[in-house]
């Protein structure tokens, strides 16, 4: 019974999550300083974020105004901290 | 038998209609979330600035961190934020010996969190990287501090979801708050994945 409320799209969700994590691990343990690497990285955390409050928050199937929120929020999170990151 | 709440499960809505929307929990809860989500905003951009001021620095001390922790935790909370989401859906399904089952792997999941932070904060504190050593371990136990912060308060949120997932009957109200308090956890899952990717990758 417990196995049978695994077999959901929030499990699917979780393992890329997971896949995601080591992927941004490989990538950015080791980049230098001022490599693009490290925006792509950004953009990886955003989408994992994007996924937690999509899927595990249940924001995928609530009113357009806090998905939009919601989304708007991932957005300017990555473009602010990549900015930073390239250009200050 | 638990009362079933409004929402749909998986697979439960109409595919000619779609999903009705639906929000998790009180609305007013919703509030306090993105407002912590603005808050940790402006801290992960000030963080940002601080590096730009000493890249080189920030980039050394980064890698004194121990990353197999930090990537460790980020993968156990991932875990527990499954297990409060199946939760939740086993407590509108009225399966509650599972739904206490996810719960009660969502805590230890907690707790393996905490008792890998304090480790880290040993070992880091023992080798001489203290707070005042430089700006990014100012920012370090700043923000993994206010973060842990959140854990703590999760943990007894995630104890408090037990108790309801306990009861025979579930009214409309308190399945609100179990929708509510599982959004905070997932807070504190969302907000640690940014903290690993600037902390322990990017800075």
């Amino acid at each position: 019974m417990t196995f049978s409320l695994l077999r959901a799209r929030s499990t699917l969700v979780w393992l890329v999550l997971v896949v995601v994590t080591l992927v941004s691990w490989a990538l950015g343990a080791d980049h230098g300083v001022g490599s693009t690497v490290a925006v792509v990285v950004l953009g990886l955390a955003v989408v994992k974020v994007r996924f937690v409050g999509l899927d595990f928050m249940e924001l995928r199937t609530a009113p357009l105004m806090l998905r939009a929120l919601f989304e708007a929020y991932c957005f300017t999170l990555w473009m602010v901290l990549a900015g930073m990151y390239l250009w200050l | 038998m638990i009362q079933a709440s409004v929402r749909p499960v998986d697979g439960d809505r109409s595919r000619a209609t779609g999903p009705i929307p639906y929000v998790p929990g009180e609305p007013g809860v919703w509030v306090f979330l993105f407002g912590d989500m603005v808050v940790f905003g402006v801290f992960f951009a000030t963080f940002m600035y601080q590096r730009a001021q000493a890249p080189e620095l920030f980039d050394a001390s980064r890698h004194t961190l121990s990353i197999g922790i930090g990537l460790t935790n980020t993968l156990v909370l991932l875990t527990s934020s499954l297990f409060v989401v199946t939760a939740v859906r086993a407590i509108r399904l009225s399966q509650r010996g599972a739904a206490q089952l996810m719960l009660a792997g969502a805590l230890v999941c907690a707790l393996i969190f905490v008792g890998l932070k304090a480790v880290e904060y040993t070992t880091k504190v023992a080798a001489g990287h203290v707070p005042t050593q430089n700006n990014f371990y100012l920012y370090f136990f700043i923000l993994t501090g206010l973060h842990l912060f959140h854990v703590l308060i999760g943990v007894g949120v995630l104890v408090l979801l037990l108790t309801q997932a306990r009861r025979s009957t579930l009214s409309a109200t308190r399945m609100a708050v179990v929708e509510g308090g599982a959004c905070f956890w997932h807070l504190v899952d969302l907000l640690w994945i940014m903290l690993f990717a600037l902390l322990y990758l990017v800075s």
